[in-house]
């Protein structure tokens, strides 16, 4: 070890890099590159894995939302084309035929309509809802609460608005809890706050209001738009999905292969899709990361087996005056490592720069596309070790070749 | 010093081999002054370099310092050369890169002594050759006597007890000759063994024994005027 504080040491490999100043450079490049592009690539995967996160960071992911359209099949008399919308029975047959697998279910009815306060208004969503909402799709609240089970019973004329509404309808620094809102002509105490989400939204700029209120006030009697449902734990969403879909056909009497009359989107399915692609960048990312790895490795070796070569005569004069095998093997090999680690470091500032500027590029605000773009410190040490593994063994050939030749052979070279 | 007996010594050219040294008996004791001429091609250098623990012989024995050289490894090779051995040699062979007192002191490096004392010793043994001014410069900055007094520095810095010469003065000029001659008398003088390969009758004349080497074999070892002069 003592030879790696020796001044003299460093000057050997100085002097080596002095003589093939353009080679060298060019072949730290490699390894250079391959970290480079590892960092990078790693970091923007993780930024965007992160921004899928956040996007769905709320939302109970193996969910499916089911719709009615209209159907494009005739079936038992009926015409295609037939509309026909979702009932309470439909929940309720749901709700027990699969009770171990429904964890949340939430029918939903939604309208636009104009909302006043004194001389301020403006129009928005005004949804009924179940306090189960809460859970398939959680709301941050910055005042009050949320639907409860006392305002489904009791048929409550409360409203729970987005921070936006506050804005266009109450003066600044109003408190708006407690405060009443006119939604279609009818007084609504306001209960809760809740802020935006800059996630998959269904529902921005909403007035929540109860379920049962919603079906006296708008009249709805049984009909739903539709639901939302979360599956338990381990449950094939993608199953779930299509036995649900069966059931309701034949609730409804619509042919079992219609494929129009109902809409539904698989967030589970989605989500798989977008988890997909990423493990698929992932593994890009360290498949080229590492191939270029290893081929700027193996430029290094390359360059110091011709440096060893043209240095035959050299090391024939240090073994003339007492250089042993494995001095020079030493010496060798520590270039090997000194020249990859060095292209590592340069690799790793660069990407760390890199990340840096893309962060400031596309991770800032609300809508960022790459959330954090950032690399573990365990995988940048893991890298340099392997680096300095693979440095020294790719510098162990050269190496061979310098002492394999014999000291008096290696004089007489010109 | 360097005792040989019977020594024998072929290169395989294909599939034949060059018999090149042809059973050579050499005693060299602590303190001599030897010259080994011969023509071109006799084997001068093969036998040098046997001596120098560079090549290996074939048949015989030879022993350096009281030691049986046999089935030498590079490592204990490359130690017994550092501490027995200085080299010097026509071509000087010098490392470009480094300064006089770099190249000095590189043996030293090898010896695995410090920085520090590796330069002063260094400095001593150029000063001693008469090139303390110049241990800052590079070989291509020198002239090639003064690079061959640097090379002899370089071979003495590790106090050896044997110096070896191939042709030092092959390349150089009748003036610097006659100096580096001078700097090997003064080192003999010193009471270090000196064999030199010459083919210059000057320069073996002032040595102290003259062997004669002809295919293979000496022809003629014998004491030179230089010896009743001391
Ligand atoms: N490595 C080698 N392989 C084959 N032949 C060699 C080798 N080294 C020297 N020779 C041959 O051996 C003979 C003696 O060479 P050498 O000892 O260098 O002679 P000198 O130094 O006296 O001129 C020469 O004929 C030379 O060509
Ligand atoms: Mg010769």
């Amino acid at each position: 070890m003592r030879f790696l504080f020796d001044t003299e040491t460093w000057q050997e490999i100085y002097g080596s890099i002095r003589k093939n100043k353009l080679r060298t450079g060019i072949t730290i490049i490699g390894v250079l590159w391959g970290i480079f592009l590892l960092i990078v690539l790693l970091g923007a995967t993780r930024g965007l894995e992160n921004s899928f996160k956040n996007a769905f960071g709320n939302l109970a992911t193996n969910s499916v939302f089911v719709w009615t359209q209209s159907t494009d099949t005739p079936f038992k008399g009926f015409q295609k084309g037939r509309s026909f919308r979702l009932t309470m029975n439909d929940i309720d047959v749901l709700k027990s035929e699969y009770a171990s697998e429904i964890k949340f279910l939430a029918p939903r009815n939604q309208t636009m309509n104009l909302i006043v306060r004194d001389f301020k208004s403006g129009s928005f969503k005004v949804s009924g809802d179940y306090p189960i909402l809460d859970q398939i799709q959680k709301k941050s609240l910055t005042f009050g609460r949320f639907l409860n089970q006392n305002d489904i019973m009791s048929m409550s004329k409360v409203a729970v608005i987005s921070e936006e509404m506050v804005k266009q309808l109450f003066d600044k620094e109003e408190m708006p809890i407690g405060q009443y809102i006119k939604i279609n002509n009818i007084n609504y105490k306001v209960v809760g706050v809740y802020e935006p989400s800059n996630t998959v939204n269904f529902d921005r700029d909403t007035a929540y209001i109860p379920f049962t209120t919603f079906k006296k006030v708008y009249n709805s009697s049984d009909k739903i738009d539709w639901m939302m449902i979360t599956a338990n734990n381990g449950v094939n969403i993608e199953q779930l999905e299509k036995d649900l879909l069966l059931t309701l056909k034949n609730l409804h009497k619509v042919h079992p292969e219609d494929k129009r009359a109902f809409g539904s989107i698989n967030l589970g399915k989605e989500i798989g899709r977008l988890t997909g692609f990423l493990t698929g960048m992932q593994f890009l990312t360290w498949f080229v990361g590492i191939a270029t790895l290893i081929a700027g490795v193996f430029a290094i070796g390359n360059i110091l087996l011709i440096t060893v070569k043209e240095r035959t005569k050299e090391i024939g004069i240090r073994r003339a005056i007492g250089a042993t095998p494995k001095s020079i093997r030493q010496q060798i090999i520590l270039e090997a490592v000194f020249l990859t680690a060095t292209a590592g470091m340069l690799g790793i500032i660069f990407g760390a720069f890199t990340l840096y500027i893309i962060d400031a590029g596309f991770g800032q605000g609300p809508d960022a596309a790459l959330i954090n773009p950032t690399v573990n410190i365990p995988i940048i040490l893991i890298s340099c070790t392997i680096l300095i593994f693979l440095g020294t063994l790719i510098g162990l050939i050269p190496a061979h070749m310098a002492t394999i030749i014999k000291p008096i052979e290696a004089l007489r070279e010109e | 010093m360097i005792k040989i007996e019977k020594l024998h010594k072929s290169y395989p050219i294909g599939k034949d081999s060059l018999h090149v040294l042809k059973g050579i008996d050499l005693h060299i004791k602590e303190g001599e002054f030897v010259s080994i001429m011969g023509s071109s091609g006799s084997g001068k250098s093969t036998l040098l370099n046997i001596v120098g623990l560079l090549d290996i012989h074939d048949q015989g024995n030879y022993f350096l310092n009281g030691q049986l050289i046999k089935n030498m490894n590079e490592k204990k090779a490359a130690i017994l050369r550092n501490k027995f051995l200085g080299f010097v040699f026509q071509s000087f062979n010098l490392i470009s890169y480094k300064t006089a007192l770099e190249n000095v002191a590189l043996p030293l490096y090898y010896k695995g002594l410090k920085r520090k004392e590796r330069l002063k010793i260094a400095l001593d043994y150029l000063e001693k050759v008469g090139l303390k001014e110049w241990a800052n410069h590079l070989p291509n900055e020198l002239s090639g006597g003064q690079k061959q007094r640097v090379a002899i520095a370089r071979a003495l810095v590790t106090k050896p007890k044997v110096v070896l010469a191939d042709e030092p003065t092959g390349a150089l000029d009748s003036g610097t000759t006659d100096s580096v001659m001078g700097l090997l008398k003064d080192i003999n003088n010193e009471g270090m063994t000196v064999f030199v390969i010459t083919h210059e009758q000057e320069v073996a004349e002032q040595t102290k024994r003259i062997v004669h080497l002809k295919d293979g074999v000496i022809i003629n070892d014998f004491l030179t005027k230089e010896i009743k002069k001391a």
